[in-house]
């Protein structure tokens, strides 16, 4: 790794320099949040505070286009219609800037289901060969953080190109990908070999700001044996207005719905995000729906973080503890005490009919 | 007695035949509160009130079948959900036990949030709140703060008529005297604008909508929720793309849905995780329904609410004059 120092005053020229031939993602101030925006010149990037909305959508678009479609029908019997397709891969070379480690960790978690050897989802991986991730550690944990209870940390290199560190002045700046190194070469960054301990110093400080680790090591398996203790599923999802806010902003969740949206003979096949916490979800074409009530929703939401998910991916949690479905979740659901309450409290016997 | 002593004894009284009370209690930290669910006394040590119980816990209501009788706690603009709901018949007076209280006012987080960033602090690190005459004491990274009320109070309380519950079956405390008055001065002023301007003004603020619907769900009036049809496919009236049109194309239809409906709690606003600001086109069609049937949504349990009646000639609509 590469030590590097910028001082602050010249991020806007490093900016500059990097946005000349990709778009760069920054997080900027809009009203009362924070939320990712191509910068450009005079752009001020908001870097004391995780951004409200991650930056998932760089590789995970809200709303994209798999395909345009246009049917055409045979002028010589107009009972034949043909249909013509046009995949549509989208995939500007793109740099996020700014992210936290939480923000970037979370596709780590995507790759192994959109970029592994089974399944190859060619959007997906368009868009992760062409982003590069600029994070910036963090000095101090927010009230809802809890990153370090899931295998991560504050200055968690995992997922990122390079890593900032806020020091004295400006930031530390280290390669930790190959492609990383290769946004190091600009004359704007000055030899910061020198200030390698300042950065730990910054790195140990927000660890112990988090306070204490809780380890969700037994989650997988209590959580399993919840599944049918819906006595506890309606408690904990009792003040839940299964809106999706939770989902929506997290890092780590990547279910899409896929809709033909057309108009008259031509439309697109679009994908977009979808979420467990809608009823929507699972409503089957029958009319049944395996998942009926808010606590079957929010099991599942749980469940798949912290059991299922870590179940087939090496006890990895699909959760990067960056605790935006808490702090932006109306009524301050919180998943910390839901997953602490499944392995603590005893689960019901379900009763037998 | 104390307010919080009285409810609780008030709850404790009606328990008994309730399946449950909704209240506030303390949430992940000491900036949020979060909607407890009472269904035993010994629940009861959960249940806090002060600025922090910003929720309009009548959300809850339409959540349960019919027949379950549930108790709520509400502040002055909650009650008036709470009459909404009754007058559209979306609950039974029977299943329901109303604990009243008079409110001062409770805290903007948006707000709080703005005051502590002028001072370079972030409001995910307040470690302690308290209320002490008029103001918010806080802690955030080590320093003390403290922010006049005036300045983290929500706009709605500024212009509130309905300090006191205006429908209960319990009270605590003593009502509070005085009211202001709304005259909708923000939607005029918002109107003062240019069409184009405020087309900006829109694009601007839905750009950052993530299409998550909490501002649906969070609403007490906005009961359709499961068969949406921002998200339906049979019928499939909106697209699911994420363009600027269908998310304003949502907000438009929340917003005719909620005509004469809603009681500006501000709760689809507060919800709202990227703060776009909702409770103006609400206001301003809440404004039209007081200029042409002088009427405020929720204020009146006896009255017909005027989009769900008909009158062949209806006062302040001059038709045949068109
Ligand atoms: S947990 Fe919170 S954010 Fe998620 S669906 Fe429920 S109310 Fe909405
Ligand atoms: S589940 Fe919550 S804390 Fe975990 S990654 Fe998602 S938003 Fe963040
Ligand atoms: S609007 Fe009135 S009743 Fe509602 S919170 Fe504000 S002061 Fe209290
Ligand atoms: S539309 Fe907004 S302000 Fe009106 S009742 Fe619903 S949540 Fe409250
Ligand atoms: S709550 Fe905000 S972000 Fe979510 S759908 Fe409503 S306006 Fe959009």
């Amino acid at each position: 790794m590469a030590a590097k120092y910028l001082a602050s005053e010249k991020l806007p020229a490093w900016l500059a320099e990097l946005a000349a031939s990709r778009v760069v993602l920054v997080p900027v101030k809009e009203r009362d949040a924070v939320v990712f925006r191509p910068y450009s010149e005079g752009v001020k990037p908001v870097l004391d505070r995780q951004a409200n909305v991650p930056p998932k959508a760089s590789i995970f678009p809200a709303s994209e286009s798999l395909m345009s479609f246009k049917y055409i029908k045979n002028p010589e019997d107009l009972g034949q219609v043909a249909v013509e397709v046009h995949e549509t891969v989208d995939a500007p070379p793109t740099v996020v800037f700014g992210g936290r480690p939480c923000d970037v960790r979370g596709f780590n978690i995507f790759d192994r289901v959109y970029d592994c050897p089974k399944v190859q989802d060619p959007y997906y991986k368009a868009r992760r060969e062409n982003t590069l991730f600029v994070t910036l550690a963090c000095e101090d944990a927010e009230n809802a953080c809890f990153c370090h209870w899931v295998g991560s940390s504050p200055s968690d290199p995992v997922g990122s190109d390079v890593l900032l560190t806020p020091i004295q002045g400006g930031y530390l700046v280290e390669d930790v990908s190959k492609r990383g190194k290769a946004l190091l070469s600009s004359k704007l960054l000055a030899d910061g070999s020198k200030r390698s301990t300042e950065a730990k110093a910054v790195h140990k400080a927000a660890l112990e700001s988090l306070g204490e680790v809780w380890n969700p090591e037994k989650a997988p398996a209590k959580l399993l044996e919840k599944f049918d203790d819906m006595g506890f599923w309606e408690d904990v999802s009792a003040k839940c207005v299964s809106c999706g806010a939770c989902t929506y902003l997290c890092p780590t969740c990547y279910c899409f719905n896929v809709t033909d949206e057309r108009s008259g003979m031509k439309g697109e096949r679009i994908r977009t995000w979808d979420n467990c916490m809608s009823y929507l979800f699972t409503l089957e074409a029958s009319g049944h729906n395996p998942r009926p009530t808010k606590a079957h929703r929010l099991k599942n939401r749980v469940g798949h973080k912290f059991s299922y998910y870590p179940d087939i991916h090496e006890g990895i949690f699909a959760c990067c503890g960056c605790g935006r479905c808490i702090k932006l979740c109306p009524v301050s659901v919180d998943i910390r005490e839901i997953v602490r309450l499944a392995v603590e409290r005893p689960t019901a016997k379900p009763e037998k009919s | 007695m104390p307010l919080l002593e009285e409810l609780k004894a008030q709850i404790t009284r009606r328990l008994p035949e309730l399946d449950l009370v909704i209240g506030w209690g303390q949430g992940y930290d000491p900036l949020h509160h979060t909607p407890v669910f009472i269904k035993t006394e010994a629940d009861l040590d959960k249940l806090v009130f002060d600025p922090l119980c910003v929720h309009n816990l009548s959300t809850y209501l339409t959540r349960y079948v019919h027949g379950k009788k549930l108790g709520v706690v509400v502040k002055g603009c909650d009650s008036r959900s709470v009459v909404e709901l009754l007058q559209e018949k979306l609950i039974k007076r029977e299943d329901v036990v109303v604990f009243g209280l008079p409110c001062e006012g409770v805290a903007d987080l948006g707000k709080i949030k703005r005051a502590l960033a002028e001072q370079d602090l972030d409001i995910g690190r307040v470690r302690t709140v308290s209320f002490e005459k008029g103001s918010l004491a806080l802690t955030v990274a080590g320093k003390n703060v403290e922010l006049p009320m005036s300045k983290v109070l929500a706009d709605k309380c500024g212009r509130c008529k309905y300090h006191n519950a205006v429908i209960h079956d319990e009270f605590a405390g003593q009502p509070i005297e005085g009211q202001s008055q709304d005259a909708y001065e923000d939607v005029a002023a918002f109107e003062g604008q240019t069409l184009e301007e405020r087309m900006e003004f829109w694009r601007e603020q839905m750009e950052r909508c993530v299409r998550c619907y909490a501002c649906r769900n969070a609403c007490p009036l906005c009961v359709c929720r499961d068969y949406c049809i921002a998200q339906s496919r049979e019928p499939g009236w909106v697209s699911q793309r994420d363009g600027l049109e269908e998310k304003l194309f949502f907000q438009m239809i929340h917003a005719t849905h909620l005509a004469g409906r809603c009681t500006e709690c501000g709760e689809c606003e507060r919800a709202c995780p990227v703060d776009i600001p909702l409770l103006l086109l609400k206001r301003k069609l809440n404004k039209e329904i007081l200029d042409l049937f002088d009427y405020r949504a929720g204020t009146e349990p006896d009255v017909k609410p005027p989009l769900l009646s008909f009158k062949v000639k209806e006062e302040n609509i001059n038709e045949r004059g068109w």
